[in-house]
């Protein structure tokens, strides 16, 4: 085939192009055509088919993730906004952090392994690409079903590639989750957070401006691995039924990403780069279009300088082409020598593929001709925008009136005994630490909390301790019962365990994953999720910095329930007084932070014991959450507490068990008055939090909550090697451990 | 004079830095050694830092053991200077045929990352002086190749020697023959060990524990008292 240059594609105005296999629509094809006022190259082509891809564009969801950059609440941490590879946060003496979740769901169905790793890779690329050192990983995970023969292939490959990249990469695995339901058989969601530190000075944006000024591809040689995996992986639905597209997932290199990182590092510090980009999703393509775009407009690209792993690759592959470990800087000419000499010092491939130029357009050339022609902006942010149609699913009414309070509850002490530790056994509240052990918690020496603490929290500055929480959190069983609300206690949630681990939340990021975006009812829980979402952070004062929408994860007709994940950060001025979240010491007292009503739609105890999904979800009281995260905050500040775990799902037991076994030291409790033994143990009201108190801090503790407004209720001490709920029953502790830590090993061991 | 302690990067090294900083706790001076870089720098002892040095893709630290620094390293450990290897260092320490045995694949053929109880088998060595023979220690544990491995032969030689430095307490992680998570050539001066007692010299990050600052204290001794 001959090259399909930009003067070929002026004179065959009708000749056939692929677009519909790019997976571009027809509107969206005529859109490029007028744009260009000629048919597009193949090269082009290819490049506007991945970055107006769903993933790429946000083309369905931008209308409504407006509202995160309208409703921003005062405050002034936020040093960089949305729009950039993330956001920054100012956390105080100097240092700002960076941190993102993002999802690489579809790819890991396909290959659990290299789909989670590269994730991975990914995530902390783009963390890099601001400037900072990344310093910790999170993975929330949904799978399919625990016993579903299927979570057996998936959920060991998402581990080890996790393990596999992270653990080879120096990075601590501090946090995340790993929830099991059948909604997620077929599209597990494996999404992947970093967070990464910097000095003010340090922050580095993706621009290109200053004509002349060199554009430097370093790192891994360009392969034809991942090619479209952006327009046809992540943007289609699987279908059930016909022949699959499915290209080739990336395959992810963890030792060159480290020699990356440490190249990139040092070329930061030598102040070397002008502006500089990532290589994710849509390769090449991406990162010259918004580099251009984001500078002053013109950019020139001689696409045969680009070192590949497999020369038989045609210019549109190259420009599609996902293969990781790559980076993407703009240098001026002084900077280039020194900048090509640490390159070497790590081994790290480096080539001057092109320059800025004082034009307005983005040009490719292919051993020269031209092949590339367009206004970059179009390419990078002027892709369609969709208004699709929503509205409240028809079965909505009959799923929020189905009320989990008509479930039958224990009848007698032995049942509700025998229920406990079905719950905890339960694969959704059981130990997860096969899965976390498989991941490095401790590199580079600063982890203070990892799983299974409420946040995952680490130093920032050995002098002053200075240190930073995160923790993710999302519940798409809440979410289904009332996709506003299940968004806004997934914040709540994540904002708690921050405060609960002593930290002081101050902004979120979120990824999204939903189904498919041409379904008006998955597009109505888009939509109210994203409103509560907005309208929460509004409510909290903590700003969304940045995100990532992951939609289409849906087999045939069925999508997976809403599953909003946030993640807040939170800063600690001194990780010394980090709250942990084990009972540790005999004779702490107990106690019950916030109200407990009996809410049990969408509980894991009502999936455990019935098998059931229906009703309304917990009751969201931001000003509570606000009220009681400042409790959890003195309390650790000023030393009155030596313990505290969140209150979510699993209610008050699962809480107990935990800290009890991770201490070591069972508890003696007792119901508050005003509550049955049941709705005491397994209601899952938002808002609360459990904490161990010191003896001589009683008093303080108390007044504080009283003078604050906080309802407070002793509940018990920690005492024995069992949990005992007075008049109802004890559970040895070795019963509980158990059953808490056998189930995971016996189903995927 | 302050006792210098080198710490080696190669391509891939991860726990450099925490070495680093638990030389510098300990109270020696910690000297950064590059991987292509054959001079040694006048440290007075060098620790092999743990993390997947060329991503241990041929065979954990068979690329590093041929690094421009293991040729001095090399020269000098024979000599007598002391040398501790951690993890990938101890990997590399058998690969260049300093310490005997090898690293087979964990045999639940999962990386494991946990708190690891030990016993200080041999508290002579100059890494291990500041324990009590027999003393029980937990430090973190972080690997994929950590099944220690040789013949009979060498093993009952390590054993009679007494050159067995540390053992797996509480269950064994990973099927290592005799228990065995740590060894010292005859003269005390080089030892290798996958768990990572850089990890454990703070009482607040990590496990929680110092348990792991007697390797580091040991050799300051030493090399003051030398």
């Amino acid at each position: 085939m001959s090259l399909d240059t930009v003067k070929h594609a002026a004179e065959t105005p009708d000749a056939e192009q692929p677009w519909k296999e790019l997976g571009l629509k027809e509107d969206e094809y005529a859109r490029i055509r007028e744009i260009l006022g000629r048919r597009p190259t193949g090269a082009e082509l290819a490049m506007y088919s991945v970055m107006w891809s769903e993933h790429c564009s946000y083309k369905s969801s931008k209308v409504h993730l407006k509202q995160f950059g309208e409703k921003v609440p005062a405050n002034d941490a936020m040093l960089v906004g949305i729009g950039e590879n993330a956001g920054v946060v100012d956390v105080g003496q100097g240092y700002a952090v960076t941190f993102k979740v993002e999802s690489h769901n579809h790819p890991s169905y396909i290959e659990p392994y290299q789909g989670a790793a590269t994730g991975i890779g990914g995530i902390v690329r783009d963390i890099l690409a601001m400037g900072a050192r990344p310093v910790a990983v999170v993975d929330p995970l949904r799978f399919g079903a625990a016993d579903h023969p299927d979570t057996k292939r998936v959920l060991p490959g998402v581990v080890a590639g996790i393990g596999g990249y992270g653990n080879c990469l120096g990075l601590p695995n501090i946090g995340g989750e790993v929830v099991f339901d059948a909604c997620y058989q077929g599209n597990p969601l494996v999404n992947a957070g970093c967070i990464g530190v910097m000095k003010h000075e340090d922050i580095h944006l993706a621009q290109a401006s200053g004509p002349g000024n060199k554009v430097i591809l370093y790192g891994a040689r360009t392969g034809g691995d991942g090619i479209g995996g952006v327009s046809v992986l992540a943007s289609e639905t699987f279908e059930s039924t016909g022949p699959a597209k499915r290209p080739a997932v990336q395959v992810g290199d963890p030792f060159q990403e480290k020699l990356l990182i440490e190249c990139t590092l040092e070329i930061f510090k030598e102040k070397l780069v002008a502006g500089i980009q990532d290589l994710g999703g849509a390769g090449l393509s991406c990162a010259t279009s918004e580099l251009a775009s984001a500078g002053s407009g013109g950019m020139r690209v001689e696409l045969d300088t680009v070192p590949l792993r497999d020369s038989s690759l045609s210019p549109e592959e190259i420009l599609m082409s996902e293969s990781q470990e790559r980076m993407c800087a703009i240098v001026e000419p002084q900077h280039v020598d020194r900048f090509l000499e640490i390159c070497e010092k790590w081994d790290v491939i480096a080539t001057v593929i092109g320059e800025v130029t004082d034009g307005s357009q983005l040009e490719i050339f292919w051993h020269g001709e031209q092949i590339v022609d367009v206004p970059p902006r179009s390419v990078a942010h002027d892709g369609p925008v969709y208004h699709r149609p929503f509205a409240r699913p028809s079965w909505q009414d009959a799923l929020q009136a189905d009320d989990a309070g008509k479930l039958a509850r224990p009848a007698n002490a032995a049942e509700l005994r025998e229920q406990v530790l079905r719950l905890v056994a339960s694969p959704n509240q059981a130990s997860k630490a096969w899965i976390t052990d498989q991941y490095d918690r401790f590199v580079q020496g600063n982890t203070v909390l990892a799983m299974p603490e409420d946040a995952g929290m680490v130093r920032i500055d050995a002098e002053s301790n200075l240190g930073v929480a995160l923790a993710t959190d999302g519940n798409g069983r809440y979410a289904k019962l009332d996709p506003y609300t299940g968004a806004q206690l997934a914040l709540a949630e994540s904002y708690r365990n921050v405060a609960a681990s002593g930290a002081k939340p101050l902004a979120i990021s979120d990824c999204l994953n939903f189904g498919s975006p041409e379904d008006p009812d998955v597009m109505w829980q888009f939509a109210e999720a994203t409103r509560g979402l907005a309208d929460g952070c509004l409510e909290l004062g903590t700003p969304v910095t940045g995100g990532n929408v992951s939609l289409y994860n849906q087999t045939g007709e069925t999508a997976i329930h809403p599953t909003p994940v946030v993640a807040v950060l939170g800063v600690i001025d001194d990780v010394n007084r980090r709250t942990p979240v084990a009972f540790a010491e005999e004779g702490q007292l107990l106690y019950l932070l916030g109200d407990t009503a009996a809410e049990f739609g969408g509980s894991a105890w009502s999936e455990v014991v019935h098998h059931h999904l229906g009703g309304l979800p917990p009751k969201v009281d931001l000003a509570r959450e606000k009220l009681l995260a400042e409790i959890l905050i003195s309390g650790s500040r000023d030393g009155m507490i030596d313990a505290a775990h969140d209150l979510s799902d699993g209610g008050l037991i699962q809480a107990v068990t935990e800290s009890c076994l991770r201490g070591g030291k069972g508890a003696r409790l007792v119901v508050p008055d005003g509550l049955d033994a049941f709705t005491f143990l397994f209601s899952e009201s938002a808002g609360r939090a459990v904490v161990a108190v010191p003896r001589s801090e009683e008093l303080r503790f108390t007044d504080m909550c009283g003078a604050r407004g906080l309802p407070v209720a002793r509940i018990g001490v920690v005492d024995g090697e069992e949990i005992e709920l007075q008049g109802e029953f004890s559970i040895p502790l070795s019963e509980l451990r158990t059953a808490h830590e056998a189930t995971i090993p016996a189903l995927l061991a | 004079m302050t006792t210098r302690i080198g710490v080696v990067t190669f391509p891939g090294t991860l726990d450099d830095q925490d070495a680093l900083r638990a030389v510098r706790i300990a109270g020696a001076e910690p000297v950064s050694l590059w991987h292509r870089d054959k001079d040694l720098h006048q440290v007075d002892a060098v620790v092999l830092a743990g993390g997947f040095s060329y991503g241990d893709y041929l065979r954990a630290g068979a690329i590093s053991r041929f690094s421009p620094v293991m040729e001095t390293l090399i020269e000098q450990a024979k000599a007598g200077m002391p040398v501790l290897g951690i993890c990938n260092g101890f990997q590399i320490l058998t690969e260049a045929h300093l310490l005997p045995g090898a690293m087979l694949r964990n045999n639940h053929l999962h990386f494991i990352c946990r708190d690891q109880k030990l016993r200080v088998e041999n508290a002579e060595t100059a890494w291990t002086s500041d324990y009590a023979p027999g003393q029980e220690i937990s430090v973190p544990l972080k690997n994929m190749d950590g099944r220690y491995t040789a013949d009979e032969r060498t093993l009952d030689e390590l054993e009679a020697e007494g050159r067995v430095a540390f053992r797996y307490l509480d269950g064994n992680p990973n099927g290592s023959l005799r228990d065995i998570a740590g060894i010292t050539n005859a003269a005390g001066n080089i030892v290798g060990l996958m768990p990572h007692p850089e990890h454990a010299v703070e009482p607040l990050i990590g496990t929680g524990r110092t348990d792991g600052l007697g390797f580091f204290t040991s050799i300051i001794k030493k090399l003051v008292n030398a």
